[in-house]
């Protein structure tokens, strides 16, 4: 049941994302790369840097897309079902309590608690996406450094949009690779 | 025209925010509360921390809860659409277009090209995430918890929803805890 496995690999990033849609990327891809096979990393990272070149929340466009690669627009719904119903139902339901506990330690504690771990589930990402352009398939050992390097200055140092960053890696990519 | 407004809301909000969810919470703001002035700054800062006392991506669960209390269920319905479905539709435009064509040499130039930095934009979101771990928990509890996070998912391979789901409960219980003490000491 192909519909059943979509809403399962985006149920659970979806109830144990804590922190925002970038926090469930780790575990997006967890379930979509390493338990169901349905992209490669490179597919997976190719599919994150032009998400990130596009408006909106993350997580809702890699439900999208990969909902629709596997199953079509049903596959795209069910998908974007599983991500977003399960918080906003919660949200709707458990006002009142949710009311009187959002300030409280607990849930400080458990965003506090979570992030760590989520900073090691995309470092270990970070890695294989790394480790896959060097290979052969990808860009090759002094292409990466060079796009790697040039990127993180202009992201981070000059403060360049990531959409125009993803540009120009295309171009870089369409002439030299 | 409230079902209207609703879908410019957060169409735009959407629309023009770059880097997920997120980093749009100051463009939904705008819209919600200085534009249509559905909420005020409080009640605004009140649904926020709602959102993040729950799980899954902020965004949408944001745009539901306002469509909702503006529009009812069809608001609802209507704030999740424009917030997720044209980004959605833009994201397999491009990337089917991008797959029809990777047998093109320039193509796959392209595909390579984009990797690493995917790589970086994801190393930096990895090292932002730890930042943060040491301002709340401080480095010594930030450094342990990495470390053991990199033991149970590398070394012992630990599905990370189970990691995370322990973390959450540990969470919880030592926060119980720490309100009792609260409790306990008075006036803090």
């Amino acid at each position: 049941m192909i519909y059943w496995q979509i809403f399962l690999a985006f149920f659970i990033p979806g109830i144990l994302g804590y922190g925002g849609g970038p926090s469930s990327i780790p575990l997006i891809e967890n379930e979509v790369v390493d338990r169901y096979g349905w992209l490669t990393v490179h597919e997976f990272s190719e599919m994150l840097a032009l998400g990130n070149a596009l408006p909106g929340p993350i997580a809702t466009k890699m439900a999208g897309y990969i909902g629709f690669q596997q199953a079509g627009v049903l596959g795209a719904a069910v998908a974007l079902f599983a991500t977003v119903a399960p918080s906003m139902i919660m949200m709707i339901t458990l006002l009142s309590i949710l009311l009187k506990y959002k300030h409280s330690p607990q849930v400080r504690k458990m965003t506090q608690l979570v992030r760590p771990a989520i900073a090691v589930l995309l470092g270990i990402m970070t890695v294989s996406f790394f480790v896959n352009s060097i290979s052969v398939e990808g860009a090759g050992y002094i292409h990466t450094i060079i796009i790697g390097v040039a990127s993180l200055f202009l992201l981070e140092k000059w403060k360049i949009h990531p959409a125009y960053v993803i540009a120009g890696a295309l171009v870089y990519g369409a002439i030299f690779l | 025209m409230k079902q209207k407004d609703i879908f410019i809301a957060f169409f735009r909000s959407g629309m023009l925010g770059f880097g997920g969810g997120p980093s749009a919470i100051p463009l939904v703001h705008r819209e919600v509360v200085l534009t249509f002035k559905w909420m005020n700054d409080e009640e605004f800062s009140d649904v926020l921390a709602l959102a993040n006392a729950l799980p899954g991506p902020i965004n949408t669960k944001m745009a539901g809860y306002i469509g909702w209390r503006v529009g009812g269920f069809w608001g609802m319905m209507n704030a999740l659409f424009a917030t997720a479905i044209p980004t959605v539709v833009l994201m397999i435009l491009f990337l089917t277009l991008l797959a029809a064509h990777k047998d093109k040499p320039w193509v796959a130039g392209m595909s390579k090209a984009v990797l690493p930095v995917a790589g970086v934009m994801l190393g930096v979101l990895a090292w932002d995430f730890v930042v943060k771990s040491k301002k709340s928990l401080g480095w010594l509890w930030a450094i342990l918890l990495v470390l053991v996070s990199v033991l149970a998912l590398e070394f012992l391979n630990i599905h990370p929803g189970i990691l995370i789901a322990v973390l959450l409960i540990t969470a919880f219980v030592l926060g119980s805890k720490k309100k009792e003490k609260q409790v306990k000491g008075g006036q803090s």
